[in-house]
């Protein structure tokens, strides 16, 4: 990047559309994914709607019949793991602030960060079209298990299918391109005197995340091609009638799919770690276990996915193995909330609406951690694999991730990415809209996979022992509790907008926080800083004794 | 557990007990956590002009308050694999001896459930199929064979506590025993098409003279059918 460039004057479609900029392509990742959460989040009001009051027309869509409601699960699933909270999470947040916080004018490769988004795009555009062709969306769930899924008299979805997949590869094509530039970035690009102890912990979290990606996908890119082949040519790699095994998908799948837990989970607990500094005012507590934890949590996600397979038919000694590699990397992600928990000791609390989500996020995850044992457990997994208690305990993780960490990740660097500030009131508003119903919605659930309730069915008036009205009206309970939380993103959408335009405008540091993307200008102009700031200590001394100040830039002598 | 749902198979205790185990030692854990977390927000929520204190978490006497919650999750964590493994054990790698055997088959949207007639002897002239029923008699031990015709399916029967996914291509044999009767759902727990809402079969435990009567009541001949 010459600095001439910086200076000759960008048409609009230069600068927001065909931008190499990494803020800008952040913000077309972020506006992307809320986009397609919205459309996932009408899925979602949709399908409830139907459980609860089974054939009833839903307003805004009419009556949902079994093909539907399965099209509706399958890509609610698919959009929010891969079209939501991917790219917001790693895509948006890695972009934005990884030069930003490591104190640099751009990414390494901004052409390739430019094409990492734009097949991102495309990937969305397919799936989006995919719901619209002959024999409708995909419907064989988001794991797309084979046989169903390969072949298309099993399914009847015989474009669905195949788009779905072929959107899902395109997707792991951008996010490897954009792996390769976040740890290339971080590697190569920090500002003068930035120590690898000194990296803020939310850019190590993205790149311990998109290394774990980049590690994890190969073998799934490989399978998504014979499923391919499988469903276009009939080839036979996971059909048992020509020698194929259909488990093998399932081997492929899990052994990224769990990883992706983890790539997903670690820039979230780095966006808290951000937040929780800032506005506890501390420093925080062990940065190095922090980072430590996040490898050995990595590491060890290479090695657990056959929990999601206890019951799929695999040798039932094998169950022992992963059983015990499951409840290991409870340890790691325990001290990791530990340490959390610590930074708050002795601090001086904020309680600012992203300080209020990243403590959310904190008592929430930790409802989804401990529910995890129950499935990693072999013994109680026999019982509760594929009941709706799985679906409430990975919501539990992946709300807190996905919405709720994403949420304090908005409110604390919205002054950067705007140069404005935010309403409060109406934050805290919304932050309560989004907490309450959120509980309301998946401790039901809870109760109903306990009571045996399985997944994915499209009106449990077919199974006796779930007809019963208690079940019925945990469902309702469930559904109206979704309906306030989906009301409740109105005061954050109207106050995101009106605020970007019209909010208070806030100066370079108005959190008054240590890390380098707040010595930038607010909004920072392309090439972020005025001057490249050299970096002199880690980023987190805040309330540091003998200074007046009780923080201390990491570019400040 | 049982409050939830009722239990009525030999190891549906077992299952529970590890559920109830679990629930003990993480429920400890997470309470203690939250109040933790709770307390803080609480006690270190901004007061006046204070500031905050300066640790670093790097010095021994600070990581102990780390390492040692740490050691006793991992004490946690070795006696919950003890009780999930021995669980699994019994209810998945072990196999008794059986009274009966039954073969369960499921296809697009179906259970086949083909039990032993009058000889006792499965795979056999006098075999009785029906269609998403299945019946067995109280105390005894069954094995199942568990086959599918197409896609995945998974057999699941919440009141024993059971699951276990049908592959095409494969049979795999598991076991069960009833301990009470009544009759009660099977669903099929993994997505299968556009069917899968409705896959769901009953299974009926009744007693060995109910279950007698009920061959008897079936004229031999007409439901004869060897697959």
């Amino acid at each position: 990047m010459s600095s001439a460039e910086h200076h000759h004057e960008q048409s609009i479609w230069e600068k927001y559309i065909f931008s190499v900029d990494h803020k800008v392509i952040g913000m077309q990742y972020m506006f992307t994914g809320i986009a397609m959460a919205l459309i996932g989040g009408f899925f979602v009001y949709v399908f409830r709607m139907q459980l609860a009051f089974p054939g009833m027309s839903v307003p805004g869509f009419g009556t949902v019949n079994p093909m539907e409601y399965n099209s509706l699960v399958t890509n609610h699933g698919s959009i929010m793991i891969f079209w939501v909270a991917m790219p917001v999470l790693i895509a948006a947040f890695g972009n934005f602030l990884i030069p930003l916080m490591i104190g640099c004018d751009d990414m390494v490769f901004p052409r390739l960060n430019r094409l990492s988004y734009q097949i991102f795009l495309v990937s969305a555009i397919i799936l989006i079209i995919s719901f619209f062709v002959q024999g409708g969306g995909f419907g064989g769930a988001w794991t797309s298990y084979p046989p169903l899924s390969a072949k298309s008299e099993y399914n009847l979805t015989p474009w669905g299918a195949s788009l779905w997949l072929l959107a899902v590869a395109l997707e792991f094509v951008a996010f490897l391109i954009g792996g390769i530039n976040f740890i290339t970035t971080l590697m190569n690009s920090r500002a003068p005197g930035m120590k690898m102890y000194d990296i803020p912990i939310v850019c190590w979290m993205i790149v311990i995340a998109s290394i774990l990606f980049m590690a994890s996908v190969g073998p799934l890119i490989a399978g998504a091609v014979m499923l391919g082949f499988d469903q276009v040519y009939s080839i036979g790699f996971f059909d048992p009638g020509k020698g194929g095994d259909p488990v093998l998908w399932q081997h492929l799948f899990w052994f990224f799919g769990h990883p992706e837990v983890y790539v997903v989970l670690l820039p979230a607990m780095g966006i808290v770690a951000e937040v929780i500094t800032t506005f506890a005012r501390k420093k925080l507590f062990a940065y190095k276990t922090v980072l430590f934890t996040a490898a050995a949590t990595g590491v060890l996600s290479f090695f657990v996915w056959a929990h999601h397979q206890f019951v799929s038919g695999i040798d039932p000694r094998m169950a022992n193995v992963f059983t015990v590699t499951t409840l290991m990397i409870s340890v790691p992600i325990a001290e990791m909330l530990f340490v959390y928990i610590a930074t708050l000791y002795g601090g001086s609390i904020r309680f600012t609406t992203a300080m209020l989500f990243a403590l959310a996020f904190l008592a929430e995850f930790l409802i989804g951690g401990v529910t995890g044992i129950y499935l990693g457990a072999s013994g109680s997994d026999i019982f509760f694999h594929d009941t709706y208690f799985v679906l409430a305990h990975f919501h539990y993780t992946f709300v807190p991730i996905a919405i709720i960490a994403t949420f304090a990740g908005l409110y604390y660097w919205f002054p950067k990415m705007s140069g404005r500030l935010m309403n409060e009131t109406l934050g805290k508003i919304h932050f309560w809209m989004t907490i309450i119903p959120f509980n309301f919605i998946f401790i039901p659930l809870f109760i109903l996979g306990a009571s045996g309730q399985h997944r994915r069915i499209y009106n449990y008036q077919n199974f006796p022992d779930l007809a019963v009205p208690e079940l019925q009206n945990l469902r309702v309970v469930a559904t109206v509790a979704l309906i306030f939380m989906i009301l409740g993103q109105i005061p954050f959408f109207y106050n995101f907008i009106v605020s970007w335009k019209k909010g208070e405008k806030a100066d370079a540091n108005p959190w008054k926080a240590a890390t380098l993307e707040w010595a930038a200008p607010s909004p920072p102009p392309h090439g972020n800083f005025a001057e490249l700031p050299n970096c002199y200590r880690g980023p987190y001394e805040y309330s540091v004794p003998g200074r007046d100040l009780d923080y201390w830039p990491q570019n400040v002598k | 557990m049982e409050a939830l749902l009722l239990r009525a198979s030999s190891y549906a205790a077992d299952v529970d007990g590890v559920i109830h185990l679990i629930t003990l030692l993480a429920g400890f854990w997470f309470i203690v956590a939250e109040v933790v977390l709770f307390y803080f927000i609480f006690k270190f929520r901004k007061k006046n002009n204070e500031k905050a204190q300066y640790i670093t978490g790097e010095k021994k006497e600070e990581m102990k308050w780390i390492h040692w919650p740490h050691n006793l999750i991992i004490v946690c964590d070795i006696v919950l694999v003890f009780f999930a493994i021995k669980a699994w054990y019994h209810i998945k790698q072990e196999l008794p001896d059986p009274d009966f055997t039954v073969k369960i088959t499921g296809q697009q949207w179906a259970w086949r459930m083909q039990h032993p007639g009058p000889d006792k002897q499965l795979d056999t002239a006098d075999d009785i199929e029906l269609v998403d029923e299945l019946r067995v008699v109280v105390g005894k031990t069954y094995h199942y064979k568990l086959e599918s015709l197409d896609v995945m399916h998974s057999f699941s029967v919440p009141v024993f506590r059971l699951k276990q996914d049908a592959i095409p291509g494969r049979t795999i044999t598991g076991w069960f025993k009833p301990t009470r009767t009544g009759a009660f759902d099977i669903q099929c727990a993994e997505m299968c098409g556009i069917g899968h809402g409705i896959m769901g079969a009953r299974i009926i435990i009744e007693t060995e003279e109910e279950h007698q009567k009920w061959m008897e009541s079936l004229s031999g001949n007409s439901v004869a059918q060897a697959l």
